[in-house]
């Protein structure tokens, strides 16, 4: 049933003071125990009581995602956000709501006289707070889930640094697994490097990269075409047989150049950029005696 | 009707579009920038696009149109200043700026036109080296 | 799926257009989209405006903010009363022009949306329909 014989309301309306009373001692306990702030918990359960005796007072105990049981959602999502930041588990932020059952159920047990009607009036009561309770959780999960991507995000940043390796050129050493979501983060931040350096040439290194399938060999590829849209280049280094094997077998075609090495992507790079690496003691030995042969 | 002004350095045509610019202001544009062309004899057009969000396939055939009016008066066009966000788009979008050049910034566009005119090919040669 | 907000706004002249693309960019930004994705979906609807002006004869767009089960969308839908396309996988084809235009746009806008929908009868309009989940 949707609506209960307005019992439930008339009691809260009456013995409200005494039902907060009996949870709030039982929430700070618990609170105590899972080291949670005090006066943070008084100020949420506060809050919780008010709100849910509004909800109470419409009479609608099974819905809960309507606009009445609004406030309530709203502190226990805050209660949840602020749980699941402090690593509390699930079940200590999921306990804050189910603890008033005890309170309430005695209060029910103490002025209901007919078992039948006891019966009904608990069980719609033990209804709505499971829905609360769970809602409690869902919102923890959600926040916990928002904590780890973020966290991983930054990790992503951190793992794949772009590093400068002369005037113009630069270098992306890939490490890992590569999945399609971190490949695009990774591209990205290499095309914004590319921007604020004004390097020309970026070598892409895939040496410790395990395995490349066709979705990251085409977001390499769409990267260098990026690159060469803005008015730079890129090399890919550290392409290994079995690669070469995978990237053939899949018929991906690359128009982009390649070299086995770092060292040889680099190699390259300065040559393109019009630099060159000089042994210094020959160099002043050609200073000294301009004349002198030049010595391959 | 507005205008997107057109600047002369030496015999180089640059042209920055700040604005969002709707497509009766592109297509003025092509028509201004080819009469300019012809008008000051100009060798080069670097035309930046830094300021520009998105570039979508009219103003990337607007860009090709340009190049290719460009290329028969005997002038080399280069595009400056593309965001990241721009070309990974364009990529997905799959419009090639065929005969249009490109350099990072300004500067480098600057480098780059006087490396066409003067005959060199530039940096960016695709050749094996 | 729920549709929090609509708004509709009319394409009947190239400014029209441009307005679109400030709506589209507000929108995705106020999704919290990445670069990346508002560039696609603003340069996607950039394209689609222009058919319905160029080959519709002008129409409207509505845009929705989509959420389903907890990701975001947003939702645009171009409709015209114009000519229609006859093959409307044909216009799909990459490069496929008719009167100078089409080209890349119905192509190009499909490969920058995650779901994308077109419905056109001959004679009485087309409707396009493209979704950018978060």
């Amino acid at each position: 049933m949707a609506k209960a014989e307005a019992v439930i309301p008339q009691l809260m309306d009456k013995y409200h003071a005494q039902v907060l009373k009996e949870w709030m001692e039982k929430v700070s306990v618990a609170g105590k125990a899972a080291g949670a702030p005090a006066e943070n918990l008084t100020d949420l359960g506060t809050r919780f009581f008010a709100a849910l005796r509004q909800g109470i007072g419409s009479g609608e105990f099974e819905d809960i995602t309507g606009l009445v049981w609004a406030p309530t959602r709203e502190v226990l999502a805050e209660l949840s956000r602020s749980n699941a930041v402090r690593g509390s588990t699930p079940a200590q932020t999921a306990m804050f709501v189910f603890s008033l059952k005890s309170p309430l159920f005695n209060l029910l047990g103490r002025e209901i006289k007919d078992a039948d009607r006891l019966a009904r009036e608990v069980w719609t009561a033990t209804l709505l707070l499971d829905k609360l309770g769970l809602y409690t959780v869902e919102i923890f999960q959600k926040n916990r889930e928002e904590v780890i991507t973020r966290q991983q995000e930054e990790m992503l940043e951190l793992s794949t640094p772009v590093v400068k390796l002369w005037d113009g050129i630069l270098a992306l050493p890939l490490i890992g697994t590569l999945d399609s979501a971190r490949t695009q983060v990774v591209m990205e931040n290499l095309l914004q490097n590319i921007v604020s350096s004004g390097a020309e040439i970026a070598i892409i290194d895939i040496t410790g990269v395990p395995t490349v399938d066709t979705l990251v060999a085409q977001h390499l590829l769409k990267t260098v075409s990026a690159a060469r849209l803005m008015g730079a280049d890129c090399i890919i280094s550290g392409i290994r047989p079995q690669i070469a094997q995978t990237i053939v077998h899949l018929g991906v075609e690359l128009d982009v150049m390649t070299k086995a090495t770092m060292a040889d992507a680099f190699a390259l790079a300065l040559r393109r950029t019009g630099k060159t690496v000089a042994d210094r003691a020959m160099a002043k030995a050609e200073k000294k005696q301009p004349t002198a042969p030049a010595e391959e | 009707m507005e205008q997107i002004p057109i600047l002369k350095i030496g015999d180089t045509l640059l042209v920055s579009i700040q604005v969002d610019m709707h497509d009766r202001l592109a297509l003025a544009l092509q028509d201004d920038l080819t009469a300019k062309i012809v008008e000051t004899r100009a060798r080069g057009v670097m035309i930046d696009i830094s300021a520009l969000e998105i570039v979508d396939s009219f103003i990337g055939r607007m860009l090709n149109n340009i190049a290719a009016m460009s290329r028969i008066l005997d002038a080399v066009t280069v595009v400056v200043g593309m965001r990241p966000a721009v070309a990974i788009t364009l990529v997905e979008l799959g419009l090639s700026l065929t005969g249009v050049k490109t350099a990072l910034n300004v500067d480098k566009g600057l480098a780059l036109i006087r490396q066409l005119i003067d005959g060199e090919e530039g940096p960016l040669d695709r050749r094996d080296e | 799926m729920i549709v929090e907000t609509s708004e509709t706004m009319p394409v009947t002249t190239s400014e029209d257009v441009v307005r679109v693309r400030q709506k589209v960019r507000a929108q995705a930004v106020a999704l919290g989209f990445s670069l990346v994705d508002q560039t696609k979906i603003v340069t996607a609807a950039s394209e689609i405006a222009r058919n319905t002006l160029v080959h519709g004869g002008g129409g409207k767009m509505d845009v929705d903010t989509l959420k389903q089960g907890g990701r975001v969308g947003l939702r645009l839908v171009f409709c015209d009363h114009g000519p229609g396309i006859a093959d409307v996988s044909r216009a799909m084809v990459d490069g496929f022009s008719t009167a100078g235009g089409l080209g890349l746009g119905l192509s190009g806008a499909k490969r920058l949306s995650n779901e994308f929908e077109v419905n056109s009868t001959p004679g009485q309009g087309t409707t396009v329909t493209l979704i950018r989940w978060k």
